[in-house]
């Protein structure tokens, strides 16, 4: 593995220290500052967690950053990881929380602004949205939980003493949990970028093998504990002390809100058992650990008095969150130019894009108008600013426009053969599918739509809608397909 | 086993407190024995009560330094140790007032057997809500506001049977050392009572303090 994969990783091993840093006050924070346990077991405790759900949970759901902007180049992994881990340490410094995954998308905008890549708008909503009631859900659950407790809990008659030990066991095992999904879900956000171009090869033990991937993983949550134990007592003291007076049977109703909050949005097995018993599902989204943590201080504050909420440090908290991406995005713009032109390193692989009949009946039909298109038929644009300049030289075209041109002008390539078929895929596969992609034998295709058109398409062996988790199935198996058969030009 | 350890302080808060309530009661018993003259049975309650005011600091002490050390009960370890060190003041006070019995030998008026009687129950009645008060605290905070009435209704029977005394005292032929002698011992025993009521006035800020 050579010197600069490691440089590289660096930036995003810096990102992990900072996320610790700023996180820990999230998940330990109020069983520190209402001195129920000490720093160190803390973090400790919080450090062994968040390495075991980075390494056990890791990797999570990704596909929500991955349609904002694919980063395709390390070098640009690098500038974006580093804009990230510069924009939370930043904040860390001028004692605001801040959210990574706001950070994130900040910066994955700016990169997307620097090489003119357009922005999925639904996807960048779907994240508001996110930002917007994960607090909300949080209060309300943090508020329910709070009413709760008091109204049995509290009334059982237990010894102050017993009490004691019991919210000290409970903050224990809530601070673990949400120590564990911090780890889970915001490693993709760490290291997810540098996965395919470390180099960490498999490690083979007689009893078990542990992979690249997990390698990398351990790394990024050795450094969010880093984070963690070395800066979080810092950040801890502020947030803790200045919004509210935490009390541990408070602080344990607001790290138990959040961590349901959290698992109730990103866990892929709840979803799945919530398909098994045939209940509506909840959609899986990125959630930030702070925003979840700040809704939950404030329905804890409501159910016990409105009036002892200090909502001035809530407003700071606010303006924290609207300057994370800005200034993430801002940094990442900056210094991506000088990465390219300063230090001239490649932050985005060319991707061809080219229009052709088949292209333009997709547009078509998705009611882009293409009219003034047409002359750029069969014209192949190697970068992405050029080929979004020519096309708006030739029509006003709106952002949304722009997105679905850019998502079906992108030439890929993928080649038919079931010798690359696995066993294991092919015993998932009905004989009538499978019979289908032998017909299919020897195509190519350069277009995703096309091949999807061709495999999958007006065919009903593929529409598996005995039930919702068939359905889900049947899709899983589909990117598979496209997985295998898809040809990797870079 | 972290709860086996708490469970030893628990009871050692209660063992602490038990002795608080026999203390008040070995009072209320040397007392009846001094103004009843069994002077023999009043001395051995003297030491029986010195014997339990010294297991109550030892415990307490113990106490004190494991909710430290284990660094138990944080938000409120400031309020509980106030309270078992102001009870223990209560305590220290009632083995003050006995002890000032054998010593100063006060002499009582046969009017003012039954008042004297009636103020030590009294004072007794203050210390033992007073303990009930501090055991709610611990395990049912909503009784705790009952207790602190009660001892404030006794402190003020105390009161009222003091002023009793002095007015009776003051009233009779006797020399003024005598009456003044008298006096002082029913302000001793009054100010168990009023020891007592300060106690649960800290109590009643800790449980607002609790309820927060």
């Amino acid at each position: 593995m050579s010197l600069s994969v490691w440089f590289f990783i660096c930036s995003g091993l810096f990102l992990g220290w900072s996320l610790g840093a700023n996180h820990a006050v999230n998940v330990f924070g109020t069983a520190v500052t209402s001195r129920m346990l000490k720093f160190k077991t803390a973090a400790l405790i919080g450090g062994i967690f968040a390495v075991l759900g980075a390494i056990l949970s890791g990797g999570g759901t990704t596909e929500t950053l991955n349609n904002l902007g694919g980063i395709n180049a390390i070098a640009g992994s690098f500038t974006v990881a580093l804009a990230v881990g510069i924009s939370i340490t930043w904040m860390t410094k001028a004692k605001l929380p801040v959210s990574t995954s706001q950070a994130v998308i900040g910066a994955i905008i700016g990169w997307n602004l620097f090489t003119g890549t357009p922005t999925d708008l639904s996807s960048l909503f779907k994240i508001f949205i996110s930002w917007v009631i994960s607090p909300v859900i949080a209060g309300i659950f943090a508020f329910l939980i709070f009413v709760l407790i008091k109204k049995t809990i509290l009334k059982q008659r237990i010894h102050l003493l017993l009490l004691d030990n019991y919210t000290r066991t409970g903050l224990i095992v809530v601070g673990a949990l949400a120590s564990y999904s911090l780890g889970a879900n915001n490693i993709a956000n760490v290291m997810g970028m540098f996965v395919s171009a470390s180099g960490f090869e498999d490690i083979l033990t007689p009893y078990f093998t542990i992979s690249g991937t997990q390698q990398l993983f351990f790394l990024g949550g050795v450094s969010i504990a880093a984070g963690m134990m070395t800066y979080g007592e810092k950040v801890m003291v502020t947030v803790g002390k200045d919004l509210y007076k935490i009390s541990p049977i408070t602080g344990f109703t607001i790290v138990l809100a959040e961590f349901l909050v959290l698992t109730m949005f990103t866990s892929k097995e709840l979803e799945s058992v919530l398909i098994s018993l045939n209940l509506p599902t909840i959609p899986l989204v990125p959630l930030s650990t702070t925003q979840a943590f700040i809704g939950a201080v404030i329905g804890v504050g409501l159910a016990k008095d409105p009036a002892s909420i200090n909502f001035r440090v809530f407003r700071k908290i606010t303006l924290g969150w609207v300057l994370a991406p800005l200034i993430a995005g801002i940094i990442s713009f900056v210094s991506l130019f000088f990465v390219q032109n300063v230090f001239e390193q490649k932050v985005i692989n060319p991707v061809p894009y080219r229009i052709s009949d088949s292209v333009l009946d997709k547009l078509k039909s998705d009611g882009v108008p293409t009219q003034s298109i047409l002359d750029m038929k069969g014209i192949e644009f190697d970068n992405k600013k050029t080929f979004r300049n020519e096309l708006l030289e030739r029509y006003d075209f709106n952002n949304s426009q722009l997105f679905i041109l850019f998502k079906y002008a992108i030439v890929d390539s993928f080649y038919i053969d079931t010798l690359k078929l696995s066993n294991d895929i092919k015993a998932e596969l009905t004989a009538a599918q499978f019979e289908k992609i032998k017909s299919l034998q020897n195509r190519s295709f350069s277009y995703k739509h096309e091949f999807e058109k061709s495999l999958f398409h007006r065919d009903s062996i593929w529409n598996d809608t005995r039930n919702r988790f068939s359905e889900k199935e049947t899709k899983g198996r589909k990117n598979k397909l496209e997985q295998i058969f898809r040809i990797n030009t870079f | 086993m972290f709860f086996n350890k708490t469970k030893k302080i628990e009871a050692q808060i209660d063992e602490y407190l038990d002795l608080v309530v026999k203390g008040g009661l070995v009072f209320k018993l040397g007392l009846r024995s001094y103004i009843e003259n069994r002077e023999a049975e009043f001395e051995g309650h003297l030491t029986d009560l010195r014997n339990i005011e010294e297991r109550a600091d030892e415990l307490r002490r113990n106490i004190e330094i494991k909710l430290y050390t284990r660094t138990l009960i944080p938000e409120s370890r400031g309020d509980v140790l106030g309270l078992l060190e102001s009870c223990d003041k209560v305590l220290n006070i009632t083995t003050e007032t006995l002890l000032e019995f054998s010593v100063e030998i006060p002499k009582i008026l046969p009017e003012l057997y039954s008042g004297f009687i009636q103020l030590g129950d009294m004072a007794v009645n203050c210390i033992e809500n007073t303990v009930r008060g501090i055991r709610s605290y611990f395990k049912n905070i909503d009784a705790v506001r009952d207790y602190i009435i009660k001892v404030q209704f006794y402190k003020k029977e105390t009161n009222k049977i003091a002023e009793g005394i002095k007015r009776t005292v003051f009233r009779t032929d006797n020399r003024l050392s005598e009456k003044i002698h008298i006096r002082y011992f029913s302000f001793h025993i009054e100010r168990i009572a009023e020891e007592s009521e300060d106690v649960c006035d800290r109590l009643s800020i800790a449980t607002i303090k609790r309820f927060e």
